[in-house]
C-alpha cells in the first residue's frame, strides 16, 4: 500500500535530511530510518554533529542510501526529501532540497535563544516560503498525534511514519527496526504512533489505490 | 558478519580486532566515542587521563612494556600530547603504538581547524588517513601491523565527518597479541644527547624504509577511469571527490606520510591533468608539487572550512544545482546553556558587576554569547589562569579586583593546576572561580579524576580541589552554590578585593547528567513590568509574550535563578 511511491523517480541515490532542535530526537529518527535502509538491502550513510551543536542549536542529520554510497553529506538542493521536526529548522535548511522534491514539517514552533531574548522576530510566513521552493509542503500535527498515540515522546516515530509513506520500502521493516530500537516497555504504544503517521498520508494528502 | 558503525565506534573495533591491550585519551569532540566504545570490551584496559599528554604518555609505558596500546584525541589535544610524541618517534614503541588524531575541519566544536597532517611529518612518524567508517577499522590494524614492523607510533588521522558518519563494515576476527613483556634496553629508552643522537639516526634510516614501503602499501589505491582527469585525494575528500567525479581516475592515499612518490610519478604520467582534493591544508599538494609535477590544488579547493561535494562541485565546475543559501536572513538557533545549568549564575553575576573575565573551554564557553556576554577570552584548555595572570602583571594589581579567571573543573584538571601554582609562586590576587559540576559535560559527561569513578565505572578516589587549591599555597578557598545568586555575587566580591590570590569554587552538579528538577516558577502577571531583566540569563524556557514573562514548564527544570533575579518579585520559585 505505498500509496506515494510513484512520486519517486529511480534515482539511484535518495537523500533524506532531518533537522530540527538539538534534544528533540533528531539521532534516534536518523538511526532508525538508516537500519531501516540498511535493512531492505541499500548501502546506506548517515552524517550528523556532535558536541557543541546540540545543546539547543540547529542540528540536521544526513541519511543518503541507494546502489553505493560515497559521500556522507547531501548536496545542497539535491535531497529528496526534508524532514523537519521544527518549522523554522525547515525553512533554515530548505536550499538543500531539490526543487519539486518533498517537505514533511512537524507544526511546531520552538523560539530559539534569538527570539525569546526579543532580538529576532519568528518569521510568520514559513508554509508560504518552503512552499516557493516545492508544491509538496506536509504539515503534520505531529504533536497532536503523539500525544492521542500515548506520549508525547513519540513524535518523532509519528514523523517517520508518515515519512515511510514516500519512501520505496515495506512497512514491515519499519515495524521492525522500531521495535528493536525504542526502549522495551514503549514498543507497542510506538507501533501504534507510526502506524497513525502513515495513515495520515493516505487521509490528508493523495488518493490511495 | 556486518555492523553500521560510525567511525569511531569502528576504530574501538579495529582496536578490538588489532589486539589492543591498553587504551587511553582525553575526551574531546570528535574523538570522544571512540574510549566510550573500547570501553565495552572487557580485555581491553581503558581508561581517561586527566590530558592527552598523561594519556599519551600511559600508552607509551603499555607499548614499551610489550602491548599494543591506542591512544585517542581531538586535534587540539595532539598539541598538549606533542611533547611526548616527538621523543618516542625516536625510541620506538616495542608493542605497537597508534595515536588517533581526530581533526575538525570547520570546527563544529573546537577553537581553531589545524591540519594534524604536520605532526606526522614533524615527528617523521607514517600517517593513515582512513575515508570511512570500514576503512577506519580496517585502518587500525594495519597501523599496528606497520607499528610493530617498524618499531614507530603510527598517527591515524581523522576528521569530524569521519568521526561522526556512519557506514556499513564487514567486521573481522581479533588477533592475538600477547603482551611481548619489558626488557630493559637503556640506550634505546632511556633518551639522553648521546643516546638520542643515535636514535635520531635510527629514525631517519627507519624513514627511508617507510618510503620503500609506501610504494608498496596496499593502502594506497590507484582506480584508473577517464585519463583527463585524475584525482589525488585522502580521508573522506575521497568520497566527496567521488561523488563529483565519478569517471575520473583515482590515487586514493591511504598512507599520506611518506608520500609513495613513485606512485604519484606513474600515475601523474598516465593523466592529462592532476587535481589535489584535500581538506585544510595543502599537505599532499606541496609534495607533489615539490616532486616536479604540476597540479591544481588551493588555487581552486578552499582551504579554510571542511569540503563538502558542494564545495567541490562549486570550486571546479562552477555549475551549482542550487547554491543560494537563504537561512542567513533567519533568525540564528545558537547552542546555549541549558535551561537550570549551574553555571549560568555565576555569569550573570560577572555580568552584572561588569568584570572582565579570562575564560576557558567547556560548556561555559556558550557564556561568551549573547544575552549573558560574559567572557573577554578563550585560547585553549587551562588558559584562563595565566590569560588573568599576564593581565594583572601588564596592567597593575588593581584590576584584580574586577578581574575573575573561570574555569570547569575537568578543565582545571586537564591543565589548570600549574596556571593555579603559577598565580600563587608570582605573588599574583588573581581570583579564580571553577565551575565544578561534576563531570566533563560538554563532550557527554564523561568521568574525571573529581568524579569518583572510572572510565569503566569502577569506583575511585576522588580528587578533592580545596585540598589540592590550599596544598599549592592558596589561603582563600571558598566554595558557593551557583544557585544561591546573593551568595556567589557576595564570595566574588569580597574575594576578588583580597590582596592574594583567591579560589571560589561554584559547586553545583550537571542538570543534564543529575536530571534534577522543581516545581516550575509562576509568573504573578499582575506584578510582572515585562522588563526583560530575567531575559538576561539567557534561559531558553523563558520568553516575553504580550508584555510579560512566561516559563516554558517542559523546558524549565525549576532552578529558580530567574525568581531571584526579577526585581518586583514577580516570579515565584517552586524552590524551598
Ligand atoms: S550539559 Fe550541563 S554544564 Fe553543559 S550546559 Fe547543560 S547543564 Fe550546563
Ligand atoms: S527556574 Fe527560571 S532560570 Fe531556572 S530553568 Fe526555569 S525558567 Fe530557567
Amino acid at each position: 500500500m505505498l500509496c506515494s511511491q510513484s512520486t519517486r523517480d529511480d534515482l539511484e541515490t535518495t537523500d533524506v535530511l532531518i533537522a530540527g532542535v538539538g534534544g528533540q530526537g533528531i539521532l534516534l529518527a536518523s538511526e532508525i530510518l538508516a537500519r531501516v535502509c540498511l535493512r531492505a538491502g541499500y548501502d546506506v550513510k548517515k552524517s550528523e554533529v556532535h558536541g557543541m551543536a546540540q545543546r539547543g542549536g540547529s542540528v540536521t542529520s544526513h541519511v543518503r542510501f541507494g546502489k553505493k554510497i560515497y559521500s556522507p553529506l547531501i548536496e545542497k538542493g539535491r535531497a529528496e526529501i526534508l524532514l523537519a521536526f521544527e518549522k523554522l529548522e525547515a525553512l533554515r535548511w530548505i536550499y538543500f532540497l531539490r526543487s519539486g522534491g518533498t517537505v514533511i514539517v512537524n507544526d511546531h514552533r520552538i523560539d530559539p535563544i534569538t527570539v525569546s531574548s526579543g532580538s529576532a522576530t519568528y518569521p510568520d510566513d514559513i508554509i508560504e516560503r518552503l512552499r516557493e521552493r516545492t508544491a509538496d509542503v506536509n504539515l503534520v500535527d505531529g504533536i497532536g498525534i503523539a500525544i492521542r498515540a500515548g506520549d508525547l515522546r513519540t513524535v518523532n516515530v509519528v514523523l517517520l511514519g508518515f515519512l515511510s509513506e514516500f519512501l520505496p520500502i515495506n512497512a514491515d521493516l519499519w515495524r521492525g527496526v522500531i521495535g528493536e530500537t525504542v526502549p522495551q516497555k514503549t514498543v507497542d504504544m510506538n507501533l501504534g504512533a507510526f502506524e497513525k503517521g502513515r495513515e495520515l498520508v493516505c487521509l490528508t494528502k493523495r488518493s490511495c489505490p | 558478519m556486518i555492523e553500521f558503525l560510525s567511525g569511531n565506534e569502528a576504530i574501538a573495533r579495529g582496536a578490538f580486532e588489532a589486539g589492543v591491550r591498553v587504551a587511553t585519551a582525553y575526551p574531546g569532540t570528535p574523538s570522544t566515542e571512540i574510549l566510550e566504545n573500547i570501553a565495552k570490551y572487557d580485555g581491553i584496559q581503558a581508561q581517561w587521563s586527566p590530558n592527552e599528554k598523561v594519556a599519551l604518555e600511559v600508552a607509551i609505558g603499555a607499548s614499551l612494556a610489550g602491548a599494543r596500546a591506542l591512544v585517542a584525541m581531538k586535534h587540539v589535544g595532539l598539541n598538549v600530547a606533542a611533547d611526548p610524541l616527538m621523543t618516542i618517534s625516536y625510541v620506538g614503541p616495542k608493542g605497537g603504538l597508534v595515536v588517533i588524531s581526530a581533526d575538525d575541519p570547520g570546527m563544529h566544536s573546537s577553537q581553531n581547524e589545524q591540519d594534524n597532517r604536520y605532526y606526522a611529518k614533524f615527528a617523521g612518524v607514517p600517517m593513515l588517513e582512513p575515508s570511512d567508517s570500514q576503512e577506519a577499522k580496517d585502518f587500525v590494524r594495519s597501523a599496528f601491523e606497520i607499528s610493530s614492523e617498524f618499531a614507530t607510533p603510527v598517527l591515524v588521522r581523522m576528521t569530524t565527518r569521519v568521526c561522526h558518519s556512519k557506514g556499513v563494515v564487514r567486521l573481522g576476527e581479533t588477533c592475538n597479541s600477547p603482551s611481548m613483556g619489558y626488557e630493559k634496553d637503556v640506550r634505546k629508552n632511556v633518551m639522553v644527547p648521546a643516546h638520542a643522537r643515535l636514535r635520531h639516526l635510527a629514525l631517519e634510516e627507519r624513514r627511508k624504509r617507510l618510503e620503500e614501503y609506501a610504494e608498496r602499501s596496499p593502502l594506497n589505491r590507484t582506480q584508473m577511469g577517464d585519463l583527463s582527469l585524475g584525482i589525488i585525494t585522502s580521508g573522506v575528500a575521497y568520497q566527496y571527490s567521488k561523488e563529483v567525479f565519478p569517471d575520473a581516475s583515482f590515487l586514493k592515499l591511504g598512507l599520506t606520510n611518506p608520500i609513495p612518490k613513485g606512485i604519484i610519478q606513474r600515475f601523474a604520467e598516465k593523466v592529462a591533468r592532476i587535481l589535489v582534493i584535500e581538506e585544510l591544508e595543502p599537505f599532499l599538494e606541496e609534495q607533489i608539487r615539490a616532486l616536479g609535477i604540476e597540479v591544481v590544488g588551493k588555487e581552486r579547493i578552499p582551504r579554510v572550512g571542511e569540503l563538502s561535494p558542494d564545495t567541490i562541485r562549486s570550486a571546479i565546475l562552477s555549475s551549482v544545482a542550487y547554491s543560494e543559501n537563504p537561512s542567513s536572513s533567519l533568525p540564528a538557533r545558537p547552542p546555549v546553556l541549558c535551561p537550570g545549568c549551574p553555571h549560568r549564575g555565576v555569569f550573570y553575576v560577572l555580568r552584572k558587576l561588569k568584570f572582565t573575565v579570562t575564560g576557558d573551554i567547556g560548556c561555559y564557553t556558550l557564556a561568551a554569547l549573547p544575552p549573558l556576554n560574559a567572557m573577554d577570552t578563550c585560547i585553549c584548555m587551562g588558559a584562563s589562569i595565566g590569560a588573568a595572570l599576564g593581565m594583572e602583571k601588564a596592567l597593575g594589581p588593581e584590576i584584580s579586583g574586577k578581574t575573575v579567571a573561570v574555569i570547569g573543573d575537568s578543565t582545571f584538571i586537564h591543565s589548570g593546576i600549574t596556571g593555579l601554582i603559577d598565580a600563587v609562586y608570582n605573588r599574583s590576587n588573581i581570583t579564580i572561580i571553577i565551575l565544578d559540576n561534576n563531570t566533563t559535560a560538554m563532550t557527554g559527561h564523561q568521568d574525571h579524576p573529581g568524579t569518583g569513578r572510572t572510565l569503566k565505572g569502577e569506583p575511585t578516589v576522588s580528587l578533592d580541589l580545596e585540598a589540592l587549591a590550599r596544598a599549592v599555597g592558596l589561603r582563600s578557598v571558598r566554595i558557593v552554590d551557583p544557585y544561591d545568586l546573593d551568595a556567589t555575587e557576595k564570595a566574588i566580591r569580597e574575594e576578588v578585593l583580597k590582596d592574594r590570590p583567591s579560589v571560589i569554587i561554584a559547586r553545583h552538579p550537571c542538570v543534564l547528567l543529575t536530571k534534577e528538577r522543581y516545581p516550575t516558577p509562576k509568573v504573578d502577571t499582575e506584578v510582572c513590568t515585562g522588563c526583560k531583566l530575567c531575559l538576561r540569563l539567557g534561559c531558553p524556557a523563558i520568553s516575553i509574550s504580550e508584555g510579560k514573562a512566561e516559563v516554558d514548564p517542559f523546558l524549565c527544570n525549576g532552578c529558580g535563578i530567574c525568581a531571584q533575579v526579577c526585581r518586583v518579585h514577580a516570579m515565584i520559585s517552586g524552590r524551598t
